[in-house]
């Protein structure tokens, strides 16, 4: 790891402050950031520490019934708080990594980073949630701009994320067991006036919602509905755990099982 | 360089460290907390694990000042001070869930850990629950027997997965 200087800001606005100097770059749970400063993939000149920073911890409801979930939250408390709620938060943030790993790494470090075989983006994307940051809220249609790529400003910090709480919902994930990232991660969720699915792991471009899908299960919510249905594989990643071909069929076959979980 | 200061097995220690000190760093080099393994240094073995503030996290994937006024424990802190093994350890003794050894301190982390949270678990949720801790010798056969012993319940006998 190269030298940096260790912030550990005790507010929201002390935090952003610190992020401001250039080249600084936050820390949530540090669970993908740490393995790469060790890589020398990043070299920040300080690392700004939002673990004292207590508003951005915790999980409650809005005036809207929307669930929001602070940006320091992990993995762990999301998935332990949404079972019994929304079972397809819960699944998706209790498969995340490992236990330990689940105790440290955020659902706000995963969203600002967008893995693109990362699970939250799947979430926010399927469920429609708003990202709220320190200057404004962001629809999750807007936000997620393609591979580690997001409409977050230089200096932006993500406060929380709000999900509007779908009728059901399911995440069905085809672990990398290497990585237990995502090689194919599908969250469907069905809301009074239509039905999501959103892709992770997939495209080239990161997580996507399939257009397709989403209109044959908002007139029929069955597995069925779907039979023999995948998107094309243009544009789908290809590396040595998968082809295009293979992942665009796989995200056919999970979102079927998604559908069936939500049964 | 910063001080920080944690309590690590009951006792507040203080030590300065770099803004880049991983806490496996300051439990080893520091303060000679040398139970705590490094294996992989890629958050992927589990054989740092250790418990801040009553959960299992991986001391490789966490830096030291992360840590300040956290409780810790390490595998040091786990058996009694005469030396007698604590239940985890002796399960782990008694159903021979260790060969090298070296993933051994974080299994038994992670282990107390897993019947703190779920006292009666299932041999399936066992194996979920030691997904990120490697072992490279015994194929967790035996691993999982101590667990399930150390949680009071049958031991498996035929673990196949």
């Amino acid at each position: 790891m190269y030298e940096f200087e260790f912030l550990k800001p005790a507010s929201l606005d002390e935090a952003v402050a610190a992020l401001a100097e250039e080249d600084a770059q936050a820390l949530a749970g540090g669970q993908t950031l740490i393995p790469t400063l060790k890589a020398r993939l990043a070299m920040p000149s300080a690392l700004v520490s939002l673990t004292g920073v207590e508003e951005l911890r915790g999980i409650c409801s809005d005036d809207q019934g929307r669930i929001c979930i602070g940006a320091m939250t992990t993995h762990g408390a999301i998935s332990r708080a949404m079972i019994g709620k929304v079972a397809g938060l819960a699944h998706l943030a209790g498969e995340i990594g490992d236990p330990a790993v689940r105790n440290r790494g955020t659902i706000g470090g995963s969203v600002a980073n967008n893995d693109p075989a990362a699970c939250w983006p799947a979430a926010v994307l399927g469920c429609g949630a708003a990202v709220r940051t320190n200057t404004r809220e962001i629809a999750a249609d807007d936000y997620f701009q393609g591979m580690f790529t997001t409409a977050l400003d230089e200096g932006e910090v993500i406060v929380e994320v709000k999900f509007p709480v779908p009728e059901v919902s399911a995440y069905a994930k085809f672990d990398q067991p290497a990585s237990r990232f995502a090689l194919v991660g599908v969250f469907v969720a069905r809301f009074a006036d239509g039905v999501r699915v959103a892709v992770t792991g997939a495209s080239e471009d990161g997580v996507f919602r399939w257009a397709e899908a989403e209109a044959a299960l908002g007139g029929d919510f069955r597995a069925e509905a779907l039979d023999g249905n995948a998107p094309g594989a243009k544009g789908m990643l290809g590396d040595l755990h998968g082809t295009p071909e293979y992942r665009a069929h796989l995200v056919g076959v999970m979102t079927r099982r998604a559908v069936a979980a939500c049964a | 360089m910063p001080d920080v200061t944690m309590v690590v097995n009951g006792e507040a220690r203080t030590g300065s460290v770099e803004g880049r000190t991983l806490l496996v760093d300051f439990l080893r080099e520091r303060l000679g907390l040398t139970g705590t393994h490094v294996g992989c240094d890629t958050s992927q073995c589990g054989a740092c694990v250790v418990h801040v503030d009553g959960q299992a996290v991986k001391a490789c994937t966490m830096f030291a000042l992360e840590a300040e006024g956290a409780e810790v424990a390490t595998i040091e802190g786990v058996a009694d001070p005469d030396g007698t093994l604590s239940p985890m350890q002796q399960a782990f003794r008694t159903h021979h869930g260790l060969q090298c050894g070296f993933c051994t301190p974080g299994m038994v982390m992670t282990a107390i850990k897993l019947l703190e949270d779920n006292a009666k678990p299932t041999e399936a949720e066992v194996r979920e629950g030691l997904k990120g801790n490697f072992c490279r010798c015994t194929g967790y056969h035996n691993i999982v027997k101590a667990i399930m012993a150390a949680s009071g319940q049958d031991v498996p006998v035929t673990s196949v997965e």
